[in-house]
């Protein structure tokens, strides 16, 4: 069996409680029962996480690099849309 | 109430289990069919060899006679070595390492589970760190013997082959030892009823054949053992005390 009739998935690490998963990369497996098994064993043998996500890197949507611009760019003038473009009022403790 | 003893030649017999079975995974590794799955067989090998060191530094302090893990590991010859012979063969074909390791990690997950009850404290802390090692072994074979027997037919061809030629060292594991914490003989019935559920799922039968003579236990192995511990140990014998 090669690795060209195993799909690709990709793998989502949590690396503690109370953070989200972070991307950590992509492996081959059969099935979604083997790709978890072989996440545990290639991406988490340090310690490095205490969850997983795998997912068929096929049934991923992305962005189009062409578009990066019509996408992107807008946000670029658009500094009111931070949280710090605001005053906090004196005397507020639970904001 | 006194502690009964545990005698140091029953953990001997598990160390060596693990040893063997440890530097039989390492061969696979840059030769497993992926990349992700030399990975896998190397960690669970890595695994085995924790459990073999921790087990072989308390089998030489009940010895009494100060020998260390490497003393035991590199400086024995095949005759002192008190491992089955289920686990010295070679396993350069993938589905017998999978159903070898179907037979022994799920014998291990069953022993190390009543010893991690033990009062025997210093190896009830030894097997409650290796069930949920050894837990996930079995899950790895269990997974792939689902797939390689109820998989093609040629998968399922030589699944079946696999556990017809391992089957015969089945029963050396329950071999009665009435003076250890755990008779290994008391196992049989739940590691046989266990392996039988998994390989009838993966539309393969259990074989009936007659056991081999075995002797592990009492020093006497198969020529390959002899094989793997000159390379096992060539290197400190070469160079005693090397390190790096």
């Amino acid at each position: 069996m090669s690795s060209r009739d195993w799909p690709l998935w990709e793998v989502f690490v949590r690396p503690r409680r109370g953070l989200s998963h972070v991307h950590a990369g992509s492996l081959h497996a059969p099935d979604a029962e083997m790709a978890l098994r072989n996440a545990r064993d290639v991406y988490t043998r340090r310690q490095e996480g205490v969850s997983l996500w795998v997912v068929p890197s096929a049934e991923i949507v992305a962005s189009d690099p062409g578009e990066r611009d019509a996408f992107f760019d807008p946000a670029e003038d658009k500094v009111y849309r931070h949280p710090t473009f605001y005053d906090v009022p004196e005397g507020v403790q639970h904001l | 109430m006194t502690t009964p003893v545990t005698p140091a030649g029953f953990v001997l017999g598990l160390a060596d289990d693990a040893l063997v079975s440890a530097q039989r995974m390492g061969w696979w590794i840059s030769r497993a069919p992926e990349l992700e799955e030399d990975l896998a067989l190397a960690n669970i090998g890595l695994d085995q060899l924790g459990q073999a060191r921790a087990l072989l530094t308390y089998a030489g302090e009940l010895e009494g006679t100060g020998r260390t893990e490497d003393d035991l590991a590199y400086l024995r010859d095949d005759r002192d070595f008190r491992n089955v012979w289920l686990v010295e063969r070679p396993q350069t074909d993938f589905g017998v390492t999978i159903a070898r390791l179907l037979v022994f990690a799920t014998w291990q997950s069953e022993l190390y589970a009543a010893l991690a009850s033990s009062a025997d404290l210093t190896l009830a802390g030894v097997a409650g760190k290796a069930v949920k090692e050894v837990a996930y072994h079995v899950d790895h074979a269990r997974l792939w013997t689902l797939r390689l027997g109820d998989g093609t037919e040629e998968s399922h061809r030589r699944m079946q082959d696999a556990l017809d030629a391992e089957w015969p060292y089945v029963e050396e594991l329950f071999v009665a030892d009435p003076d250890a914490p755990i008779d290994p003989a008391t196992l049989r019935d739940a590691v046989l009823g266990r392996v039988g559920e998994v390989v009838a799922a993966a539309t393969l039968t259990v074989p009936e054949v007659a056991p081999s003579v075995g002797g592990g236990r009492r020093g006497l192995h198969t020529e390959h053992l002899g094989h793997l511990l000159a390379g096992m140990q060539h290197l400190h014998r070469s160079h005693p005390g090397v390190t790096w």
